[in-house]
């Protein structure tokens, strides 16, 4: 007998949702997806991030064999034109005519475009498909200036692909008074709305527009108050509207504004067909979110397999994350007094709004707004959906306790074991308590166990109070150590390996630790080595990151970056002219970096000892880009030629940088040196900064930039050159022996107890009397300096590695292809 | 009785030319090939260079390893790391994927590939 088939009419985020969930259950089914978009589903919740620099495929939400491997039969580009009810079979635009036994109707919604006149103009754009963004982006090269119509989530989302695609001016038209009205109040709007406005948004609430002037093209909108607001496009975001027509036409049932009407089990008005996301239609509600539209996939995959399950509504709480702006609200957001009390906490200082409705005997949360700060999110909607006590002071909920006792991750411990953890993947706390008991105890296992935290990946941090939480009540000795294979923090390795002489990492595994190893412990006790013995890395480079066993950066196709050190940024013109003629001839794309030196991108792993060696010979070194090591020293033009310069910030960044260069650390480090208080060199923004005074130098520590910058703060004032030397090697050294792997010196200062005083009292009064330890320590590292990329280039073994096939060593790796961009290459992948 | 595999023993390399509990790449055909010297424990493997994540050539390239109580061998992929067994190509970092795996022989300090 064969297997019954099962038709799936739709290949977004739910019809996928619902391939991988009945295919994890079970193969009794032959599976048939047809999808109207010519990709793969793709993930549209974040659809914004393809203009912040994610391709389509980053998007996808399987691999291309995902579908052959699952047996699935996909046809894309190719949607379902008919539904044959009573022969129960369905036509394809291109002809394909195939019987079912179920089908499932995944269609989906459209965006919802109002019927104003002049919205047929060209300029005016939906925001919806990966097609409508590349249309939204090939128009918006020529723009200035653009709308979106709708200050809802989508909308605001719309906005920020906007100012991501560098559109001057953006407006956000929105007919209601407020932004995202589903969602937050009116003093919530208030506060999200001055920060939109501070990153270049501007919001018009109360407007509705009357028609769209112009004569092809877009040109400006007409309000019914009569203002004109001039604009070169339009990108729509008014709503959606469920993809219902196909069912229509076959004669389904489907709600008067539209969507096809389902019952509790996805069932629509005929027995074989049901109808999951957001062409559903279920008890008058259409749900325009992910979450809901992966449980109904899952209802329906109960139906299939003989279980039972059925859908009753769901909790439409939302966090996102709108252009940098946490943006919260669960439960009834709006339920007002008397019908509740409400406890409201508004800091315009920092941006923060939170709002929490309690219960008028003060026992229950009913729900809330936060807007700036949503860390409270998990644990305010937990408290919501079950119904758990508030604790006496309900106000701690958004403020956080002040002075009370309140042990950390107790909150999570104290919930039900039913409530869900997981929304995307419907995962309990009890099903996550289950296998930490079991003997899961990191992320990844209960992640493959569990699939919790796999789909918005919100919980993850829940998912890690939980395994804490757990292993604590268990008795279990929750410690700060390096990986399975090493029951050590990197501080006592540390110690360790220094006091016992090690000098490998086998040797260290065999004394210290058990197994065999793994990406973890082994860059780590690589780093450690270095920092400690200072010995060729490409000795042991099987124990590097790849970065630091090719010493380059491996960079997206698989091919690798190659900078040189470039002291302090200085660099003579033959110099200049080297790396030109070098880049020319081994075709790199070159671009300045942020630490004032040249990067050249798109070397074959073989070619990398051929372009050091013309390097080298013209009196380059390696810049150790690719370590976790001292960059750069950046520098500003300081008083050899700007008028303002009090000292020489050149030499003296070249004199640090030539000092530290090759020093290996727990993570990156970088310097700077102003030559005055303008601070060109941004000095402060560096884990270690020089400022020039009238007097001497200042000198910061503990800045950095990235995800969370931080401004450096002041160590020692008005010294001179000699003992900032002092104090930079004591701090660095002190940095490197006591910090945890791959943390910055700005998140070490953050975790120090005692924090910069207790920092200044080691590095300044020597109160550990270590001083003179950590500068000998130091002076042995830069005493023992080697550029790695000469020793490889001048040792024939060393060089043999550098190929990509060992039994073709001339042959670079054909699946790396380039593509031309402005004038340079760019890897196609 | 004897059962007969119809494998295709392909010549890779010598055993020094792959470092110790480090890999390469083999190029077979059209076909890349990664082969791990897990000198540690005098093991070899072999799988797919391709990580399935991100269609990457890149997984000969990778630390290897090994997890859990049995010291399951694995290899991380450098570009993300992503973990797959090397005894059963299936991924440990909570994914779907699995990558191909080769019998692997070493006879006279030269290192086959079985090519099933």
């Amino acid at each position: 007998m064969s297997k019954p088939t099962i038709i799936v009419v739709g290949n977004g985020m739910v019809g996928y949702k619902f391939c991988e969930k009945l295919v994890s259950k079970t193969s009794a089914f032959n599976i048939i997806v047809f999808g109207e978009e010519p990709r793969r589903a793709y993930d549209r919740v974040h659809l914004s991030e393809y203009f912040a620099g994610k391709s389509a495929d980053d998007l996808s939400m399987s691999t291309a064999s995902w579908y052959v491997d699952h047996h699935i039969q996909l046809h894309l580009d190719d949607p379902i034109q008919e539904i044959d009810r009573f022969n129960k079979t369905v036509h394809s635009l291109n002809g394909i005519a195939l019987s079912y036994d179920y089908l499932i109707l995944a269609t989906g919604s459209s965006a919802f475009v109002p019927d104003i006149p002049g919205i047929e103009k060209e300029g005016v754009f939906v925001y919806r498909t990966i097609e409508d963004l590349d249309l939204i982006k090939a128009y918006a090269v020529n723009a200035k200036n653009a709308a979106v119509m709708g200050g809802g989530l989508l909308g605001l989302e719309a906005a920020k692909a906007l100012i991501d695609l560098g559109i001057k001016e953006t407006h956000v038209i929105e007919f209601a008074p407020r932004l995202m009205p589903r969602q937050i109040d009116g003093a919530g709007s208030a506060m999200l709305q001055s920060k939109l406005n501070k990153l270049g948004l501007s919001i018009h609430l109360n407007k509705t527009t009357d028609c769209i002037a112009g004569g092809n093209k877009v040109e400006a909108l007409r309000f019914i108050d009569d203002t004109l607001l001039a604009v070169d496009m339009l990108v729509i975001s008014a709503g959606i509207r469920p993809r219902d027509e196909l069912a229509k036409l076959a004669g389904l049932q489907v709600g008067t504004r539209g969507g096809i009407i389902v019952n509790e089990r996805m069932q629509t008005s005929d027995n074989s067909i049901f109808a999951i996301g957001e062409c559903a239609l279920y008890d008058n509600m259409i749900y325009g979110l992910v979450a809901p539209g992966y449980e109904m996939a899952d209802v329906v995959v109960s139906q299939l397999t003989g279980n039972v399950k059925s859908f009753h509504g769901f909790d439409m709480s939302t966090k996102l994350k709108l252009i940098g702006v946490d943006v919260a609200s669960f439960g009834d957001a709006f339920i007002a007094e008397p019908a509740c009390r409400t406890i409201v906490f508004d800091d315009t200082h920092k941006g923060i709004y939170k709002r929490i409705n309690i219960s008028n005997d003060g026992k229950l949360l009913l729900g809330g707004i936060l807007i700036g700060d949503a860390d409270a999110y998990n644990m305010l909607l937990q408290t919501v959906n079950n119904k758990i006590a508030l604790p006496p002071n309900p106000e701690d909920m958004i403020l956080g306790s002040r002075g009370g006792e309140q042990s950390e991750g107790a909150g999570v411990m104290s919930l039900p074991d039913d409530v869900l953890i997981c929304s995307c993947e419907a995962v309990t706390k009890g099903d996550i308590c289950g296998v930490i008991n079991d003997g899961a105890t990191d992320l990844d296992t209960i992640k493959k166990c569990t699939k919790a935290g796999t789909g918005c990946g919100g919980c993850v941090p829940m998912v890690k109070d939980l395994i804490a939480g757990t292993m604590k009540a268990n008795g279990q000795y929750i410690k700060n150590v390096i990986c399975e294979h090493f029951d050590y923090s990197r501080q006592e390795l540390y110690d360790l390996v220094k006091i016992n002489e090690l000098k490998n990492y086998d040797l260290v595994l065999d004394h210290f630790g058990k197994g065999d190893g793994c990406e973890t412990c082994k860059p780590l006790v690589a780093s450690i080595l270095s920092s400690l013995w200072n010995d060729l890395i490409v000795k042991q480079d099987t124990i590097q990151d790849s970065n630091d066993r090719y010493l380059a950066n491996i960079q997206k196709g698989g091919t690798y970056s190659v900078v040189p050190r470039i002291p302090g940024g200085e660099i003579t013109p033959e110099k200049l002219i080297t790396i030109g003629q070098v880049a020319q001839k081994y075709g790199l794309y070159t671009k300045i970096t942020g630490g004032q030196r040249i990067d050249m991108f798109g070397a074959h792993v073989s070619d990398l000892p051929l372009i050091w060696e013309e390097l080298i010979d013209a009196g380059f070194e390696s810049g150790h880009a690719y370590g976790k090591a001292l960059r750069t020293v950046k520098s500003c033009v300081g008083s050899t030629w700007c008028r303002f310069g009090l000292h020489d910030s050149v030499s003296f960044a070249i004199e640090i940088e030539e000092r530290y260069k090759g020093l290996r650390s727990p993570h990156k480090l970088k310097g700077g040196v102003s030559g005055c208080i303008r601070e060109c060199a941004e000095a402060q923004s560096k884990d270690f900064g020089i400022i020039a005074t009238e007097k001497g130098w200042n000198l910061y520590i503990c800045g950095n930039g990235g995800s969370k910058p931080q401004h450096a703060q002041l160590l020692a004032a008005d010294i001179d050159g000699k003992t900032l030397i002092r104090y930079l090697d004591r701090f660095l050294m002190f940095y490197i022996k006591t910090a945890d792997p791959l943390t910055r010196t700005a998140t070490w200062l953050n975790k120090m107890d005692g924090g910069m005083s207790y920092l200044k009292n080691v590095v300044i009064n020597d109160s550990l009397s270590i001083a003179c330890q950590l500068e000998e320590e130091m002076q042995l590292l830069v005493d023992s300096f080697h550029c790695e990329w000469k020793e490889v280039v001048n040792n024939p073994d060393l060089r043999k590695r550098f190929t990509h096939f060992v039994n073709a060593p001339g042959e670079k790796d054909p699946s790396v292809k380039f593509e031309g961009m402005r004038e340079q290459v760019k890897a196609i992948w | 009785m004897e059962i007969a595999i119809d494998i295709d023993w392909a010549l890779a390399c010598y055993a020094d030319d792959v470092p110790e509990n480090g890999g390469v790449c083999m190029k077979h055909g059209n076909e890349q090939i990664a082969i791990y010297n897990f000198s540690r424990r005098g093991e070899w493997y072999a799988t797919q260079n391709l990580c399935p994540h991100k269609q990457q050539m890149s997984l000969s390239r990778g630390m290897i390893g090994s997890v859990g109580e049995l010291c399951e061998p694995k290899v991380a992929c450098p570009f993300h790391k992503k973990t797959f067994s090397l005894l059963s190509g299936e991924c440990l970092s909570g994914d779907d994927y699995k990558i191909k795996t080769y019998p692997v022989k070493v006879i006279d300090g030269r290192v086959y590939v079985g090519i099933v």
